[in-house]
């Protein structure tokens, strides 16, 4: 009797959890679907799964330079991005956790604001400069243009893991004979490793999925896979599968970067606050 | 042997300690005894140099080293929280200090395994600190301000964390870290039992100020004020106040007790500590006061009162099990010989002669 109640009562939520499973997963299905047919069988009929499994949009992919160099123009200004990033914020939040100086909070406050701008508000001044300064098209501009969105948020993450930690272990390691910078690197970061994770993360993601600087910024050697994306209109047409496979192997990175941190993101979400 | 001379220490215009000359003399034990906020912890961040006094100098073996970097110094720090680095085995935490100094590497085995011995953190030299208990952890951060021989050893309230069966365990081996380790100790608490059991000297603080500093148990014996005296009797010092006319001290309107110190007639306070409180009358403890329970305490083998005598709080510890109801009223005598006569402002006028 009671299992019977018991396993009734499973399926009752069993089946919402999987409708709402179902529903958000139904756009990424149906890319993955797209990706493995041919442009043909896209254009005419409606199919569920594909009639002629190819992997031709992939190979179209993972052989032409013009594609595959995206992912790779992509990446390398991600990881500078997230580098800088966290090298400029570190310091910063320590500051910012440790000492009390003149108009700390305000510009505490005034550093996250710069979030509130939208990216296009800074596209002109930036395309403008780095045109000027020969900075134009190369992985470096985009990822420093990327900082100016990351660097607040870094130091704001950080700042709420650093506050966590006892102000007594900074005295502790001074007394025992620690510099500042050995300090730093021996035992305050091990400390806030999880938080560095969780700020690598969310620049990650920032920087991996913003199109609007990253485009202005490039053109031809530092084109991003987002840029490419956007500009598939051929002669003979939307290349619809190849569209789906880029789609697809953009998803994998962010993915497998969640995957690795997925334990530390609610603690990152609430700023380390917790 | 470590001196303060004139120091204190101001926060945003707020005086967190006042001017101070201070002496500690080498190889002693010092304990700094105050209740919370009373400026143990900011004096013993001067002594360290961690903070910079206001005014003042603090000199170390003669020299003058207030500026100077606490890296540059030789001395350790045990806080009341554990704090230890945590991502470092117990082992790597004993030897960090020694690492610094640039020991080699069989001298800090020696040392380590042998301070890891005398606090009994031999079996877990491999574990992480946050593994471990409260009592071990605080071992392990003992470990760590021993094993570099520091000159001056500073203890912030270090057992005030731990539980009660561990607190006795440490308290009883700090005594013999400290003849081993021949240092200046400087051990802050707020327990007026853990002083007397630390011995060496003591210095009592309040809102920021040394108000006595000498022996240990001279110190317990003759506070030369009230608030040295309330500062050091636990559990509270009973007062009460009195006016003195000839050889007389009046109090409650009528009552009256004969006095023979000479001091001029006038308003005074008289204290007594809660153990001498007593139920029995005797020859000695022949001064009865009529007091009514307003708590009473069953602590195992003995009973403290919570009484009230007129408008004063008073506590008496009695030994046995005495289990008094409340509003019982009840009456207490007091050998005349253990009572302090304070003055108006506070400063000791006589004092019993038991001491």
């Amino acid at each position: 009797m009671v299992d019977k109640l018991k396993s009734k009562n499973f399926n009752g939520r069993a089946l919402v959890m999987i409708a709402y499973i179902l529903f958000l997963l139904l756009p990424i299905y149906w890319l993955i679907n797209m990706s493995l047919k041919q442009n043909s069988e896209i254009i005419s009929v409606f199919s569920i799964w594909p009639k002629n499994l190819t992997f031709d949009n992939y190979r179209t992919i993972l052989t032409d330079p013009s594609w595959y160099m995206g992912y790779i123009n992509s990446m390398i200004y991600v990881v500078e991005n997230v580098i800088i990033s966290l090298i400029v914020a570190l310091p910063a939040a320590y500051a910012f956790s440790r000492y009390r100086f003149l108009g700390d909070k305000h510009l505490f406050f005034w550093l996250l604001s710069n979030r509130m701008a939208p990216p296009a508000v800074f596209a002109l001044p930036f395309f403008q400069l780095y045109s000027s300064i020969g900075l134009f098209d190369t992985h470096i501009a985009v990822a420093l243009a990327h900082t100016l969105f990351n660097v607040p948020l870094a130091v704001w993450i950080l700042e709420g893991f650093m506050r966590g930690v006892p102000k007594e272990i900074d005295e502790t390691a001074y007394i025992d004979g620690y510099s500042f910078p050995r300090f730093f690197v021996r035992i305050f970061m091990p400390l806030i490793a999880s938080g560095i994770g969780v700020t690598a993360f969310f620049c990650f993601m920032f920087s991996w999925v913003e199109l609007l600087l990253s485009r202005t910024l490039t053109s031809i050697d530092a084109k991003p896979i987002t840029a490419v994306m956007t500009r598939t209109v051929s002669a003979a047409g939307m290349d619809w599968g190849v569209l789906a496979a880029a789609g697809v192997l953009t998803i994998v990175p962010g993915a497998l970067v969640i995957y690795f941190v997925r334990h530390y993101i609610a603690k990152g979400f609430a700023l380390g606050r917790v | 042997m470590l001196e303060l001379i004139g120091v204190s220490k101001k926060i945003a215009g707020i005086t967190q300690f006042h001017k101070t000359d201070l002496a500690f003399e080498r190889g002693t034990m010092n304990v700094l005894l105050g209740a919370t906020l009373a400026g143990k912890t900011s004096l013993m961040r001067l002594m360290a140099g961690l903070d910079k006094p206001t005014t003042g100098k603090v000199l170390w073996q003669g020299k003058d080293v207030t500026g100077v970097r606490v890296q540059k110094r030789n001395i350790a720090m045990v806080y009341q929280q554990f704090i230890n680095y945590p991502a470092f085995s117990v082992y790597e935490n004993i030897a960090s200090p020694l690492r610094l100094q640039g020991k080699s590497k069989s001298e800090i085995d020696h040392a380590v395994r042998e301070t890891a011995e005398m606090l009994k953190l031999t079996a877990q030299l491999d574990a992480k600190p946050l593994s471990l208990s409260g009592g071990q952890q605080q071992r392990c951060a003992l470990a760590r301000a021993l094993v570099k021989g520091a000159g001056l050893v500073l203890l912030d309230e270090p057992l005030a964390n731990l539980d009660y069966k561990l607190r006795e365990e440490l308290r009883a081996e700090i005594p013999k870290i400290f003849e081993a380790s021949g240092s200046i100790f400087v051990y802050a608490t707020t327990e007026a039992e853990e002083a007397l059991l630390l011995g060496g000297n003591t210095a009592t603080l309040w809102e920021g100020k040394i108000t006595q500093f000498g022996p240990t148990h001279a110190v317990y014996r003759q506070p030369l004020n009230i608030t040295t005296a309330r500062i050091f009797s636990n559990p509270p010092l009973n007062t009460l106040p009195v006016t003195k006319a000839g050889a007389c001290l009046q109090f409650a309107g009528d009552q009256q007790i004969p006095c023979l110190s000479p001091t001029p007639n006038g308003q005074y306070t008289l204290g007594f500590r809660s153990h001498h409180l007593q139920l029995k009358s005797n020859k000695e403890a022949r001064l009865a006061f009529k007091c009514r329970v307003d708590i009473c305490e069953i602590t195992g083998a003995d009973t403290l009162l919570h009484l009230r005598f007129g408008d004063q709080h008073w506590t008496s510890l009695l030994e046995g099990v005495h289990p008094y109801t409340q509003q019982e009223e009840l009456n207490l005598y007091v050998d005349p010989s253990h009572f302090y006569l304070f003055d108006a402002q506070g400063d000791l006028c006589a004092q019993p002669r038991a001491a």
